[in-house]
């Protein structure tokens, strides 16, 4: 598996194909590392470009828990810093309080403002009206991108973020949740929110913004991210990499898992070998390390066929490797390192 | 060198699951957990289990991946359970499968509580439409629907097994009755409906000023048209919002009632135990019936008596022997052992974890299986590591 590019030299790796893009959308099968991943790839940017927004939807809290830092707010908050000087910020996304914050920033509601709250306004458009929901989610993180340093949203002060990093929901959601257009199209024909959506739909489907798939070598992630960039692409947006989470090292080369398939690893000698080296054998030990063997070979008979799957796509891979300690800041860091050698981030 | 003590974590009683299928007063059990852990293959290998052991079975599943589909006979979303045949039903038992199509099953719910015009105008209305086919929520209320409908056809059953939508959290199933029922309370609904129930102007009267402020900052925000959709949604699903709301609270109870058994499905890592731990502790706030936790694909470890620091070591020194080929297979036979000691005990400190902070909740740990599931054999599989044999 070869990163990004193909035209490595010195270990620069080329600018990846996404070059352009300031938004970086991480989506993949729950429980792949989702968080992790766009934890990571905030960190590699961050160590680039100066400031990247780090941002969640679901209120999961899983930024917060993966730098270790207390739950994020409504509010912008820092979470980390980088080496080099960069910054990783941090936020968690909650319709309501996008809605009203846009609410005041567009019709300057006071009364009204809190009178919709009490007739539970708020809580229809934000709960129940379909489609309004992600118009507000992804419009935070369209007002966040377009936002200078000023605070302003148009003059020629520098971009408050560099890259914005957005832990999106999972494969089988996000297709409808990037989707905002069609979703209120039918429902607000015209007014704020309609041309709000049409505006976040050109940002998304523009060449700023590139959408990446976190999957495992196993089979329901992988199909969940074929059926993904399948939809993604048909409509209008655009599939990155393929972050491939969670890979383990090889243990034996070809020749030995063919043996070890069919249970065919040299009992006597591996016996010996163990003996030499002052290790108790039983024959039930090294009946179940041969077991644990077979296990082995059949699970990576069926990981090089998901990745053979994934190859097909033609889109860039990526491969992160599993960490026996499981993920911490620590860890996410290291990661990071990965995607960077990787060419994920230039 | 003496082993170090192990923490004081006392051992949680073993979930059974087999005694639990067999218990006749069962009737409803409820897979949940967050995304990811297995718990739709889980709620199937149960019900085969369950009807092979002569239980009259059906389970209902939210989304299954194509392959586990096939293998229960579900070739198409066509809401209604069809027998799963080629199972074992010599006890007496049958297995009835079907996949949740949420959007019909609304529909089914305008029908059955319309008169035959109005129900014509709420499916044709855009704000039905999309409310009917979006993803937030609705599949929740569905799910609670459509169990509440199988319970009440219970003359073909004696089991429910219920498979939980794939929320971005497992405690909105829970929620969604209420939730909806505080909506269609709410002053909103009542806000958007009055209008026409009294005639015009007359009507806004009722609320006073704030009613007008509200209205038209609402066209405002969403558009005039979007505003007209929903106030002739609502005012045409009026009628019926009562019983929907009923049949919810219903569900509900029918939930907290000794006959169902909440069975919480979660992954040996962190982020999946803490949805488990939140589950478990809303449950017992709610006062539902848990049976107990399944700790799911917990690495397999087949050879005993061999610590990983010890593989680990030995494996070392024969590679850097430079030996014979054997020699690096023995090598690499001790790295996967070690790593799979390693992970494995890893898993059982993060359920352990689990156990430290809910003591006295069953558990049950489940071997990871070689493949994917994607037959009926695949299934039993699951169900003999569920059950512990």
């Amino acid at each position: 598996m070869g990163g990004v590019t193909s035209t490595q030299e010195e270990g620069v790796p080329a600018a990846p194909p996404w070059g352009a893009a300031r938004l970086h959308i991480v989506t993949g099968k729950g429980g792949t590392g989702k968080t992790t991943v766009a934890s990571a790839l905030a960190i590699g940017l961050a160590a680039h470009h100066h400031r990247v927004l780090l941002t969640e939807v679901e209120g999961r809290q899983g930024i917060s828990q993966t730098f270790d830092v207390p739950p994020l707010g409504t509010e912008e908050t820092p979470v980390t810093r980088v080496a080099g000087g960069g910054e990783i910020v941090g936020l968690s996304v909650e319709p309501k309080a996008a809605l009203l914050e846009y609410l005041q920033l567009f019709y300057k509601l006071g009364r009204a403002g809190r009178l919709l709250e009490k007739f539970g306004a708020i809580d229809f458009a934000t709960t129940i009206a379909p489609g309004v929901r992600d118009v507000l989610l992804i419009g935070k993180i369209y007002e966040a991108n377009r936002r200078r340093q000023d605070g302003r949203h148009k003059g020629d002060s520098p971009p408050a973020y560099d890259s914005i990093v957005l832990d999106a929901p999972p494969t089988g959601r996000i297709g409808r949740f990037l989707s905002v257009n069609s979703e209120v199209a039918d429902l607000a024909r015209m007014g704020p929110i309609h041309s709000q959506a049409e505006s976040i739909t050109r940002l998304l489907q523009s060449g700023q913004t590139v959408v990446h798939i976190v999957t495992l070598l196993e089979e329901m992630p992988v199909q969940e991210t074929l059926e993904s960039i399948e939809e993604l692409g048909a409509k209008g947006f655009h599939p990155g990499a393929i972050v491939v989470n969670m890979v383990r090292e090889p243990l034996f080369d070809d020749a030995a898992l063919d043996q070890a398939r069919e249970g065919r690893l040299h009992k006597p000698s591996i016996s010996a070998q163990l003996a030499e080296a002052g290790v108790k054998v039983t024959p039930a030990l090294v009946e179940g390390l041969l077991d644990e063997a077979r296990d082995h070979a059949l699970r990576v008979d069926l990981e090089r066929e998901q990745l053979a799957l994934l190859e097909s796509t033609g889109l860039p891979i990526v491969t992160l490797p599993a960490l026996p300690g499981g993920v911490d800041a620590v860890a996410v860091r290291e990661l990071a390192e990965v995607l960077v050698a990787e060419g994920m981030v230039r | 060198m003496t082993p170090a003590p192990t923490p004081p974590v006392p051992a949680p009683p073993r979930l059974d699951v087999d005694r639990l299928i067999d218990d006749p007063s069962i009737g409803i059990v409820v897979c949940c957990g967050s995304g990811g852990v297995g718990k739709t293959t889980t709620a199937a290998a149960l019900a085969l289990r369950a009807a092979e052991a002569g239980r009259k079975v059906v389970v209902l599943t939210i989304d299954p991946a194509r392959r586990l589909a096939q293998s229960l006979g579900l070739t198409q979303l066509d809401n209604t359970p069809r027998p799963v045949h080629a199972i074992d039903t010599s006890k007496g038992g049958s297995l009835d499968a079907m996949m949740l199509d949420m959007k019909r099953t609304f529909d089914e719910v305008v029908i059955a509580h319309s008169e035959p015009e109005k129900a014509e105008q709420i499916l044709a209305n855009p704000f039905y439409q999309a409310v009917s086919s979006s993803f937030a929520g609705t599949q929740e209320y569905m799910a609670m629907e459509k169990l509440g409908q199988l319970k009440a056809s219970a003359e073909n059953w004696d089991l429910i097994v219920v498979d939980t939508p794939p929320s971005r959290s497992a405690l909105d199933f829970l929620d969604a009755p209420n939730r909806l029922g505080s909506f269609l309370d709410g002053r909103f609904i009542r806000l958007l409906t009055a209008p026409a129930k009294a005639s015009g102007r007359a009507g806004l009267k009722v609320f006073g000023m704030g009613v007008q402020l509200v209205s038209s900052t609402m066209t405002k925000i969403l558009g005039g048209q979007m505003l007209s959709d929903v106030q002739t949604f609502v005012n045409a699903l009026d009628t019926m919002f009562g019983g929907f709301r009923e049949r919810a609270d219903e569900t509900y109870r029918l939930l907290s009632e000794d006959g169902t058994a909440f069975l919480v499905v979660a992954a040996p890592e962190r982020d999946a135990l803490r949805e488990a731990s939140f589950f478990v502790d809303r449950l017992e706030a709610d006062g539902m019936p848990l049976a107990g936790l399944v700790v799911n694909r917990i690495t397999r470890v087949a050879a005993s008596g061999l610590t990983p620091a010890r593989a680990q070591a030995v494996a070392e020194s024969l590679e850097d022997g430079a030996g014979p080929r054997s020699a690096t297979n023995a090598a690499g036979v001790l790295r996967l052992h070690a790593s799979l000691v390693r992970t494995a005990e890893r898993q059982r400190e993060l359920a352990d974890g689990f156990s430290l902070g809910h003591p006295g909740i069953p558990v049950v740990h489940v071997p990871a299986l070689g493949r994917d599931v994607h037959d009926l054999e695949g299934l039993r599989e699951v169900g003999d590591a569920l059950s512990g044999s």
